[in-house]
């Protein structure tokens, strides 16, 4: 086993093997979320920050419990806070400016920032969220957070010599956020880096930030990386260099076609693999769901392995994201009794790699 | 005496209020993007829409107008992506961009449709004078799609070139024609396909009884490719400077250009706003490190709708400023 990982196990695990559960992070909102939100941007409404703040807390307490729940080992809020995953830190980051929509496809838009200014640490951005779940959840709590890369990627930069430049300093400050989380209490991190996928040339780049951000994080700390909808084979296995204990990655939506990359050389780190499509707005049945977790066996062994969606789910209808997670949870322990039964022949690990 | 053009590629971002409205009266999926037979509601908006960009340009002082193709949910695949014989299937990257694009793909014999025509029509009634035509030039527009139908690749060309020229063939008078060609340099035709290349972007050049302008983006052309372009008949090749300036450069030395040029000069993928006159010292540095020309097309080096609204509104302005700069020095 690679990584802290066995303080993720629950007490009362019913079976031998562990498949370690989890979510990505996203998770769709309730209506009367959105609403509330509606609420606090109408000037003429008479629904203040005091109010917006308790419906955050009630979203973040509501969608943690429905995480725990579904049987998840380890959960989130579903990031009930956070509007989007660059616009959130951007606003927190000094530097940063916002101009307006821009398109991402069809009718698609984001509010793109520009950098128009050396970014610099200023208000928390995850602390306090943090802090909330874990005080309402049982169970472990990870954090997702936007890696520097991305934040830089996904952003207009009007002042850094290259993109280069800037994700360095933005990974310094992820490296500030992340010590702080540590010390409130956080055992699992994971930095979300989707630009890699669009551009896998830059994975050296990516490293550099990764060393940036896992300086004097603690041992017993466990970071993941998650990166989804790229041509992984532009980036593995150079990726295994990376100073983390878990990679998180998207492969029900390609139906497992980029498997083979991972098994060409050996895994050598913990994989989170997807196992429910996330843009497929129906939930996989229990024994589709094991066929893929068996897949994600042909790589590592049962131990290396986590198992998750393909990517956040905010998108998806909330009862089929909730469907989605407590099927999968079932498949992960129903798996996890044919291995300790002996019925499943495990085909990777050291045994696989040794040849 | 060098003539400075002002002038942009196209594809504009959407007034923020038509995001909006379009949105609501389309959806977000990608069965809700742009067929080319939209309900009177949908076109009425893109109408008004397309009146104000119009209006943007007029008002920054444009030597050229564009239609601002703001219908085109699938980029430069557009006149594809409405065209019969072709399914629009999955959503793909566009370039190296975080945009994308619905693939399309040819089952059968591509005839033109006239939406880009119609597309000018309409901008006509309303620009006195410097309306500028976009299409995707034949090479990337063949980049961009999949063919199922015509079995090689020269054969697939010969046709996109045959229905972009029909396509221009219906267009009202226009000054100008941009044919957006980034595919000749994101993913460069190997032997062979550099000449087919550039005989397709003659055949659609040929169509049109305007200026016609081969314009490249996101890098410079390879040595070779450029060779083969110089051969098309076009009155200007486009260049992207901000990409690449040093290869660019070096490739007029040893090829030469036509007698006019087209220069991307202004970042149309930063916000970062341009001055006029540091796009007028970029022309200056351009015309003195290769020739002087009849007329330099001063324009954005790729697409505009990369931006939010105000910052594209900026960078027209300081195109449009840059060209009255010169006139005034003149």
């Amino acid at each position: 086993m690679t990584g802290p990982r066995e303080q993720f196990k629950p007490a009362d695990h019913p079976n031998d093997h562990f498949l370690l559960t989890t979510v990505v992070g996203s998770y769709p909102k309730p209506k009367w979320h959105d609403r509330a939100r509606e609420l606090f941007e109408d000037e003429d409404a008479d629904f203040g920050s005091d109010e917006w703040e308790e419906a955050k807390d009630d979203a973040a307490r509501l969608i943690t419990e429905e995480h725990e729940r579904s049987g998840l080992d380890v959960v989130v809020d579903g990031e009930m806070r956070r509007n989007e995953m660059v616009e959130y830190f951007a606003e927190r980051i000094d530097g940063y400016e916002f101009n307006g929509r821009v398109k991402v496809w069809g009718h698609n838009y984001y509010d793109k920032p520009s950098v128009t200014d050396e970014v610099e640490y200023d208000e928390e951005w995850l602390v306090s969220e943090y802090e909330f779940t874990s005080s309402v959840a049982s169970r472990p709590v990870k954090v997702p957070i936007t890696g520097p890369y991305t934040l830089a990627n996904w952003a207009f930069n009007e002042v850094y010599e290259d993109e280069e430049a800037l994700a360095y300093d933005l990974a310094d400050l992820v490296n500030e956020e992340i010590e702080a989380l540590v010390e409130a209490g956080a055992r699992y991190i994971q930095i979300d880096e989707p630009a890699l996928a669009t551009t896998p040339d830059d994975h050296a780049i990516v490293g550099e930030c990764l060393e940036r951000i896992a300086d004097e994080v603690p041992d017993d700390v466990r970071l993941g990386l998650h990166v989804c909808y790229g041509d992984y084979s532009r980036i593995y296995p150079e990726i295994l260099d990376y100073p983390v204990h878990e990679f998180d990655l998207e492969l029900a939506n390609g139906d497992y076609e980029q498997l083979d990359v991972f098994k060409e050389h050996e895994f050598t780190k913990d994989f989170a693999m997807g196992v429910t499509d996330v843009h497929v707005a129906e939930v996989e049945s229990v024994e589709e769901i094991k066929e893929n977790i068996k897949k994600g066996l042909e790589v590592v062994p049962p131990e290396r392995l986590t198992v998750s969606p393909d990517c956040g789910v905010k998108l998806l209808p909330r009862e089929v994201a909730y469907g989605k997670m407590a099927n999968m949870v079932q498949a992960a322990r129903e798996i996890e009794e044919e291995l300790d039964a002996g019925e499943i022949d495990l085909v990777a690990g050291p045994e696989a790699s040794a040849d | 005496m060098t003539q400075v053009v002002s002038t942009t590629p196209g594809l504009f971002p959407l007034p923020d209020w038509a995001k909006d409205e379009l949105s609501d009266l389309k959806g977000h999926q990608k069965t809700d993007l742009i067929s080319g037979d939209e309900s009177a509601e949908i076109t009425d908006a893109y109408d008004r829409a397309r009146r104000e960009v119009l209006d943007v340009q007029t008002d920054a002082g444009l030597d050229r107008v564009v239609e601002g193709q703001l219908r085109w949910d699938d980029m430069i695949a557009h006149p594809l992506a409405v065209a019969d014989s072709v399914d629009t299937r999955g959503i793909v990257r566009y370039y190296d961009n975080n945009n994308f694009y619905r693939e399309p793909v040819v089952t059968g014999d591509l005839e033109a449709t006239g939406d880009v025509a119609a597309e000018l029509d309409a901008a006509a009634e309303h620009v006195d004078s410097g309306l500028q035509a976009v299409l995707p030039g034949p090479y990337s527009l063949a980049d961009l799609a999949t063919d199922e139908h015509y079995g090689d690749e020269a054969a697939f060309l010969d046709a996109i070139a045959a229905f972009l020229a029909d396509e221009a063939g219906q267009f009202p008078d226009v000054e100008t024609l941009f044919l957006l060609e980034p595919s000749l340099v994101e993913n460069a035709p190997g032997d062979g396909a550099d000449e087919r290349a550039s005989e397709a972007i003659d055949q659609v050049a040929n169509a049109v009884d305007a200026d016609v302008v081969a314009h490249t983006y996101w890098g410079a052309i390879e040595e070779k490719v450029y060779a083969h372009l110089m051969d098309a008949d076009v009155d200007a090749i486009g260049f992207d400077l901000i990409a690449d300036h040093e290869q660019t450069v070096y490739n007029v030395q040893e090829y030469g250009t036509k007698d006019s040029v087209a220069l991307g000069l202004v970042d149309g993928q930063n916000t970062l706003v341009e001055t006029p006159e540091t796009i007028r010292e970029r022309i200056d540095w351009f015309a003195d490190q290769t020739t002087d020309y009849d007329t330099v097309y001063a324009t954005a080096n790729t697409e505009l709708f990369y931006l939010p609204v105000n910052k594209f509104e900026a960078k027209l302005s300081a195109l449009a400023d840059a060209a009255e700069l010169e006139e005034v020095q003149a």
